[in-house]
């Protein structure tokens, strides 16, 4: 982030600009390395890379990681569970951005 | 302060039991999270319901609040009885949403000891500050050009005496070009104070769209519904359309039907990846309104062998 002179601050955007290591993810989620590698186990996040050490996550991730952690500590669903409404909660959205565009 | 009926919060009874109460609030729960839920106020919702099942889930808070009497109702005039959780001895912890704000007033003057007692800065303690989030609404042209913005955000901090309340802070934000509804832009070093010598957690923004009266959005893509004339549609025509960053000259195809889609590509929202703007084309009758369009309609009938209804079977 840079400060420029008219003294806006200007960001990255998340899902564009920015990659996170393990490291990085479980610092911007609050969450153990033990944790994100159960979701990835799941299939809940795809990060490219073999191994732990060189696995790089997305910025979309984010999202994904914290709203299955939400998930789970309040409803009470598993990690499978999260992933399921995860993807269900995106197939919502792209059909109700739909239905505006139709005004239906 | 108000008096909570965490009971009626919930929709159980007082003398319900500790399985019952778990049921009401998964029940609640999956009705207003913010993450699934809809709902109209979703967000405060889940935060009453969180508060009253923080509160009954716990065999000790429940008897502390039982112990104020079933004759307060809701919305009425409280102050704690002095003394009033003597007797009571609570466990500390047990708070399970540590990023949730704080729970209400009446709700503190209860308990509130140990929510004050949590993430009092001990000395010596160095922690990475938490990352906060906020949404920021922009105008769809604003994703064209880039924008800036003045925010005006609550946060919650610790006062001076330790308690956590709201403070007030505005920032000028550069909105990058190209960005998208869901997105989010990071402002490192933005988020909540860290704790001893820690960093700063950082600010995320959650870009969103003011609705726009003619282009609907849908990621990157762009949505025109064009209203053409009959004869423009049949026949073919150039003719001018809206782009959010002016207007462009279409060429409509000869035999185009209602609902048909021209794609402009890269006309959508601006990036590595721009978007497409597709445009709808929407067929629009001119009104039989005077005897010279009525007599056109009638020759246009008397021109054509057609029926509208041929897939019907009619």
């Amino acid at each position: 982030m840079t400060k420029d002179s008219s003294s806006f601050l200007s960001g990255d955007v998340l899902e564009e600009d920015l990659e996170f290591t393990l490291t990085e993810l479980c610092r911007v989620c609050s969450v153990s390395a033990e944790r994100i590698i159960e979701l990835v186990n799941e299939g809940l996040v795809e990060p490219r890379g073999k191994n732990p050490a060189r696995w790089r996550f997305r910025g979309v991730c984010v999202r994904r990681v914290r709203c299955a952690m939400r998930l789970e500590r309040d409803l009470g669903v598993n990690i499978a569970g999260a992933a399921l409404a995860l993807d269900l909660l995106d197939e919502i959205e792209i059909m109700r951005a739909r239905l505006k565009r139709l005004d239906i | 302060m108000e008096f909570k009926d965490y009971y009626q919060i919930m929709g159980v009874k007082r003398d319900a039991t500790q399985d019952e109460i778990k049921r009401a609030y998964r029940k609640l729960a999956r009705k207003y999270h913010p993450d699934v839920s809809k709902e109209p106020n979703a967000e405060a919702k889940f935060k009453d319901v969180g508060e009253a099942y923080e509160v009954l889930k716990d065999p000790e808070k429940r008897a502390a609040y039982d112990q104020l009497g079933a004759n307060w109702k809701a919305g009425q005039d409280f102050r704690p009885p002095p003394g009033w959780d003597q007797g009571f001895e609570y466990h500390r912890g047990g708070f399970s949403s540590a990023d949730a704000s704080p729970f209400s007033d009446f709700f503190e003057s209860l308990f509130g000891r140990e929510f004050s007692a949590r993430g009092g800065g001990r000395s010596g303690l160095h922690a990475h500050g938490q990352d906060t989030y906020a949404k920021v609404l922009i105008d769809l042209e604003d994703a064209y050009r880039g924008a800036s913005r003045a925010l005006t955000l609550r946060h919650t901090g610790l006062g001076s005496d330790g308690r956590p309340r709201w403070k007030e802070r505005t920032l000028n934000v550069r909105i990058p070009k190209g960005v998208h509804l869901g997105q989010h832009i990071r402002l490192a070093g933005q988020g909540e104070a860290g704790l001893g010598n820690g960093t700063p957690g950082d600010l995320y923004l959650e870009v969103e769209f003011r609705p726009h009266p003619i282009f609907h959005v849908e990621g990157r893509d762009l949505y025109l519904d064009l209203p053409v004339a009959p004869w423009e549609a049949a026949l073919g025509a150039a003719v001018k359309v809206p782009t959010p960053t002016g207007p462009v000259e279409l060429k409509i195809p000869a035999g185009s039907a209602a609902g048909g889609r021209l794609r402009l590509k890269g006309r959508g929202i601006p990036g590595t990846q721009p978007g497409d703007l597709y445009i709808v084309l929407q067929i629009a009758l001119p009104p039989a309104d005077s005897e010279a369009v009525k007599s056109a309609y009638r020759e246009l009938e008397k021109a054509f062998e057609f029926n509208p209804r041929v897939r019907l079977g009619v």
